[in-house]
């Protein structure tokens, strides 16, 4: 039977840890909504969107109030676009029409993200991901709730440095074109290396191609929680340290892994995976650089603070994979600047530079994530920055991402607002030396000796 | 059988236990378990409810948390998985 202790301590998580659900996603196969006429193909996306993610927010509501856990967010993933749109698609403006639609299809079920627009050019770029690509700037400024990845790197296939050099491309002109919003259309833009198939988190999630035709994966938070249990075991040597992290984790997971299942039963639709990542907010209180500052560091970003963030990443994966079935996505700990308190404290102080965030994400799940830089920084160093990431995830057989916002009109030290969980970020000073003539060298960087495991 | 736990937490004064019981009684919900603690001057009970009775749960759950408002604490109502999930293994 249950205690009244073990009562309070979930409802304390809850109301003053920030516990939450933060995503339940509902991935959508558009693969049998292929068409060579565009205006067809339209309509079989908008209507397969619409009847499979009908009940999605209502459910997602009904689940919070039985379990009194708040779920952030009720959003959706679809296959690729330029999978889909290849054969109907025969110029950029064709696919600004499909993120139109899909726009529309999320405003519709009442999504406040749909990811997707999105293509796989590891190996190379084929017409259709170019014309894809090549529209993302437009498409996101004329969207509001359609998010775009790219990958352009894997373990397995190297880095295609040609796509490289034109995301840098693309994110300038991503920003240039929403200017006017601080450059908001690059916030919801990312950049992968070994991209899971599975990631319910925005902006980089999309259905892939490996999985069924639709299925709920969901995401939990919980920074709140472990930074409240660390703060009890002060002092302590690290093995209390990693059993106290894990143990917390293990509590937040299965809370996932219940609204999963109900969710999954409610709508009838197969369980994927749940995310096992700390996804801060700005909020207080919901920071994982507030973790780390808990862990022993005066900021994030001080000597120590890689260690700090390896352990406290593999201690969630250890804690969580117990609690749950089946794990996916991105799983681990995340470090955007923008949506963390206690990360956007420590840029103001001097103690985070984007350097010491580029090793951090050599240990943590994600990648270089929304960081303002000053907006005339040339393309060319944003793609030399996105190489220097997609290298670390290649070699490392690790998910690597990168969400620049260079602001245009901007520089550094001046603050930008992107408003609700994207959060408010000070811009960062960049290295000003060129890489030019590496990033224009063009081709693939091959892949590394130990992807050879045949 | 469906279980629901209510809590209800506040600042501790006469009647908080008769008030949320005589509210369920009203409405046909059998108790099966109540544990109460004072901590740093907070009252805190649980309650364990028998949901088969229960019906509309969200009804339910509004009504108690405009009751807990009436009365100046907090009430929630919640299905025990949550819990269970969290705490047992």
């Amino acid at each position: 039977m249950l205690n009244i202790k073990e009562v309070l301590e979930t409802n304390k998580m809850i109301e003053q840890e920030n516990l939450d659900v933060r995503t339940i996603t509902l991935g959508i196969s558009l693969l049998d909504c292929i068409d060579s006429d565009l205006e067809v193909l339209k309509k079989k996306i908008y209507n397969k969107i619409t009847t499979t993610a009908k009940d999605l927010v209502a459910t997602g509501k009904a689940i919070e109030e039985q379990y009194g856990i708040p779920i952030v967010n009720k959003r959706i993933s679809v296959t690729p676009i330029a999978l889909i749109g290849g054969s109907a698609c025969k110029s950029s403006d064709d696919y600004v029409e499909l993120a139109k639609v899909l726009d529309e299809a999320a405003k519709t079920v009442g999504v406040n993200f749909l990811g997707g627009f999105s293509a796989l050019v590891s190996k190379g770029m084929t017409k259709s991901d170019k014309l894809l690509m090549q529209a993302i700037p437009k498409a996101l400024a004329q969207t509001e709730r359609v998010c775009s990845s790219v990958n352009v790197g894997s373990t397995k296939t190297g880095i295609d440095m040609d796509a490289v050099k034109l995301m840098g491309e693309i994110i300038k002109e991503a920003a240039e074109l929403t200017k006017d919003q601080d450059s908001l259309g690059c916030a919801k833009l990312v950049v992968f290396c070994n991209a899971p198939d599975d990631n319910p988190f925005m902006a980089g999630a999309f259905h892939g191609v490996t999985e069924a035709d639709a299925i709920i994966n969901v995401g939990v938070s919980g920074p709140g929680v472990v930074k409240t249990a660390l703060s009890k075991v002060r002092g302590q040597n690290f093995e209390v340290l990693c059993e106290t992290i894990k143990k917390t984790a293990f509590k937040v997971t299965r809370v996932g892994q219940l609204v999963a299942q109900e969710a999954s039963a409610r709508l009838g639709i197969p369980f994927g995976i749940i995310d096992l990542s700390l996804a801060p907010t700005p909020a207080i209180g919901d920071s994982v650089a507030e973790i780390l500052e808990e862990i022993g560091l005066e900021y994030a970003g001080a000597p120590g603070t890689t260690a700090a963030l390896a352990l406290l990443n593999d201690q969630v994966k250890k804690g969580g994979v117990m609690a749950s079935s089946y794990v996916g996505g991105l799983s681990g700990a995340f470090i955007p600047v923008s949506e963390d308190q206690g990360m956007i404290d420590a840029v103001q102080a001097g103690a985070l530079t984007l350097e010491k965030l580029e090793a951090m994400t050599c240990v943590c799940s994600v990648g270089l994530d929304m960081i303002a830089i000053p907006g005339d920084t040339k393309a060319t160093t944003i793609s030399g920055i996105i190489a220097d990431e997609m290298a670390i995830g290649m070699v490392n057989q690790k998910t690597t991402a990168v969400r620049l916002i260079p602001v245009i009109g901007k520089g550094v030290g001046e603050m930008v607002e992107f408003g609700g969980l994207l959060g408010y970020a000070p811009i960062m000073p960049v290295n000003q030396y060129s890489c030019d003539a590496f990033v224009n060298r063009g081709g693939r960087i091959p892949a590394p000796i130990h992807s050879f495991k045949n | 059988m469906k279980k629901f736990v209510i809590t209800v937490v506040g600042h501790d004064k006469v009647g908080i236990i008769a008030k949320v019981c005589a509210y369920l009684a009203e409405n046909q919900v059998n108790i099966l378990n109540i544990s109460q603690t004072i901590v740093d001057g907070y009252f805190n009970m649980m309650m364990i409810v028998d949901g088969g009775i229960v019906g509309d749960v969200t009804r339910m759950s509004k009504e108690l948390s405009a009751l807990g408002e009436e009365i100046g604490v907090v009430i929630r109502c919640q299905h025990e998985d949550i819990f269970n999930m969290m705490h047992r293994i």
